[in-house]
């Protein structure tokens, strides 16, 4: 990390007003990006991790929405401010799904020419000629000719590319991609984030890669964010996380995952239940339903997110004394002290 | 891939329940063009047997399963299920095929009807086929489905399956499909719509219902870690034909066909052995209309050769076990240009 960060989250939170009250969508997150690297942001559906990045981007213009904290963009507050100016030329966005993100009327070739003639005031004939330029270097065949076609004329894996190369045409220092490969088979995905990463490395952008993908988070990341039900679970450099794993959320995930180093018919150990409704989380930590190692102190009170380099938000956390300890005693138990059964758990090989 | 024939066929073997032989299905697209889903695909599937079915989005894999529940029924080949060929079944005899062959979809909130009671979904199908004399006998029996897929049947009486999570509505769908007593399930996508969490649960149900009520799955997904987990045998499909075909764990340790190759070491895990390969992929997908002549992964395949655009590879033993690959240059151990 550099001395000032590009991105600077401190407890950042967002809300919505619901009919059955507040929505905490993100609760007290906090976060550092430095130029050039990449933070990978993990969590299931409902974790918040889509709306943490939409609202520091200013996309969710809602009414209904409450923004506290603060967002440091190369040391300008974002938080409750217009963001239009960042768009596009400082912070670029690529979206999960290519085909309804790309405008279904508009000739490919001109969604990526608008901007640069907005952002960066070229005439009509260079943004032509950019729009080729990164056509070709997104990787899409025969560039000249795909600027004429519209968006349902391309595969997913080509509008993909051509979402990139809209929001890379002003060559933004920072760019938010929001699961980019969800949609696309995975050769194609490999494709994308090794274009993504060859990108990145020529231009020394930063970027924060939202995934639900853990292999994808470990190989193309600096550091991750484990997110679950709006909170920051656990947050590290990408090796340390993956090899000193604190988090029993972070653990349950990566046990629940089918590897490909598994024999068949493998057993695979679940994470009993659902994600957490965030109008009206849990008592205490939001995981503690769902949690092996939970105790009488995990309902009652919320753990916070400590630590140094590497942060997480347990009492009992995994690798530890206090973590094998609980995990010990809800095991003669038979039960958490949320009352799941340990036997969800014991998953015989 | 982009072969045909037959050799991995095991047609002596008397617990065969399904046999799918040179299935075609083509689509006419207006101005007398064809696009061709599915070209001459073979495979069977034993009493018991999880096949899995991977590929690309487009390879045809959905395709092939809708055509063995004869929707729609196929262009040309042969679906002999019990010895009766589905094919040539019409009308009555037809519907009555229908029980013993389920389907579980990928979208789980919407392939389940939403003005509906869950336990009302549940229970469809054996009003149908269960006659009115066993009535409080199939209450009975929906219930005791509903609470074995992890469910609450009292709760499903009062409840529309928009109150339900994805991953219980999936638990629902497989409470539909188990209700009648199938021999075999085929499952298209059933886990992709799903959390990584969730997804474990509804992966672990499916096997343990598998073993209890001794049924065959027909296991499709673009998730190879998925396929892995779940299938005796996989068959890896491209392009409307299949490419490899045999025993899971063969298939992963050493891909004898260069497309299955490339699609594993795609896959982002830290444990893939097959991601250090920088061999990347030529192209895009060719079009279904218009396949590649021969051997249809050719104009992207990094061992292609003249051949290979001439003759069509047809599916050979590779190396040891139930392993088969159609290729004309397969990678192996063995191979010496290897």
């Amino acid at each position: 990390m550099t001395d000032a960060p590009l991105l600077n989250v401190s407890n950042y939170s967002v809300g919505f007003k619901t009919e059955r009250g507040l929505a905490r969508a993100v609760d007290g997150v906090s976060f550092t990006i430095g130029a050039g690297e990449t933070l990978g942001i993990v969590g299931e559906s409902g974790s918040g991790k889509s709306v943490l990045n939409r609202s520091i981007m200013g996309l969710i213009a809602s009414s209904r929405q409450i923004e506290t904290g603060s967002v440091l963009f190369d040391g300008s507050e974002m938080v409750n401010q217009d963001r239009q100016n960042f768009w596009g030329n400082r912070i670029g966005m690529i979206f999960q799904d290519p085909m309804t993100s790309l405008n279904p009327v508009m000739k490919v070739g001109k969604q990526v020419a608008e901007p640069l003639r907005q952002h960066l005031g070229m005439s009509k004939r260079q943004a032509i000629e950019r729009t080729i330029e990164l056509f070709t270097n997104v990787g899409i065949p025969s560039p000249a000719q795909r600027t004429k076609q519209y968006p349902h004329e391309l595969s997913g894996g080509m509008r993909q590319r051509v979402m990139i190369a809209i929001a890379l045409a002003a060559e933004p220092e920072f760019l938010i991609a929001d699961e980019p490969t969800t949609a696309l088979d995975v050769t194609v995905q490999k494709y994308i984030l090794d274009l993504l990463n060859r990108l990145q490395a020529e231009h020394g952008m930063a970027m924060t890669l939202i995934t639900h993908d853990l292999g994808i988070a470990r190989g193309r990341t600096d550091q991750v964010l484990v997110m679950y039900g709006g909170r920051v679970m656990e947050h590290a450099p990408t090796e340390e996380l993956f090899t000193h794993t604190r988090h029993p959320y972070t653990e349950a995930l990566l046990a629940s995952i089918p590897r490909l180093d598994h024999k068949k018919h493998a057993r695979l150990t679940p994470i009993p239940g659902a994600p957490p409704n965030i109008v009206e989380p849990p008592p205490g930590c939001r995981f503690s339903p769902r949690c092996k190692y939970a105790q009488a102190r995990c309902v009652q009170s919320s753990p916070t997110v400590d630590g140094a380099e590497h942060r997480y938000a347990c009492f009992f956390p995994v690798g530890t004394d206090a973590g094998a300890e609980a995990l010990a005693s809800n095991r003669a138990a038979g039960e958490t002290a949320t009352g799941l059964k340990m036997s969800h758990f014991e998953v015989d090989a | 891939m982009a072969g045909s024939g037959t050799a991995h066929m095991r047609p002596g073997e008397s617990d065969v329940l399904l046999s799918v032989e040179h299935l075609v299905v083509d689509f006419p697209i207006g101005a007398r063009r064809v696009l061709h889903a599915v070209s001459d695909v073979s495979f069977d599937l034993r009493q018991g047997e999880t096949l899995g079915l991977v590929g690309e989005s487009g390879c045809g894999k959905s395709t092939t399963a809708r055509a063995i529940v004869q929707l729609p029924p196929p262009t040309s080949g042969a679906i002999n299920y019990k010895g009766t060929d589905l094919v040539q079944l019409k009308g009555e005899n037809l519907r009555r095929m229908r029980p013993e062959i389920q389907m579980i979809f990928q979208d789980p909130i919407s392939s389940l009807n939403p003005r509906r009671k869950v336990f009302d979904i549940v229970s469809e199908g054996l009003s149908i086929w269960g006659g009115k004399a066993r009535r409080s006998a199939s209450q009975r029996r929906v219930a005791e489905i509903i609470r074995e897929v992890g469910l609450d049947p009292e709760v499903a009486r009062q409840k529309r399956s928009h109150e339900y999570s994805g991953g219980q509505c999936q638990r629902i769908s497989v409470a539909r499909a188990l209700v009648l007593d199938p021999k075999i399930v085929i499952c298209d996508e059933p886990v992709s719509a799903l959390d990584v969490s969730v997804q474990a649960q509804i992966l672990n149900m499916l096997e343990d219902m598998k073993e209890r009520y001794g049924i065959a799955l027909l296991f499709i997904s673009h998730d190879l870690s998925v396929v892995k987990h779940v299938s005796d045998r996989v068959a890896v499909m491209y392009l409307g034909k299949l490419c490899e075909i045999g025993d899971g764990d063969l298939i992963y340790d050493q891909p004898a066909h260069p497309y299955t190759k490339l699609l594993l070491a795609a896959v982002p895990d830290a444990a893939n052995k097959h991601a250090s390969d920088d061999d990347a992929f030529h192209g895009e997908l060719p079009s279904p209309i218009d396949p590649p002549s021969g051997c249809r992964f050719r104009s992207r395949c990094p061992r292609a050769e003249a051949v290979c655009a001439e003759q069509e590879p047809q599916m050979a033993h590779a190396g040891a076990g139930d392993h088969w690959v159609a290729c004309h240059f397969p990678l192996s151990g063995h191979d010496p240009n290897n």
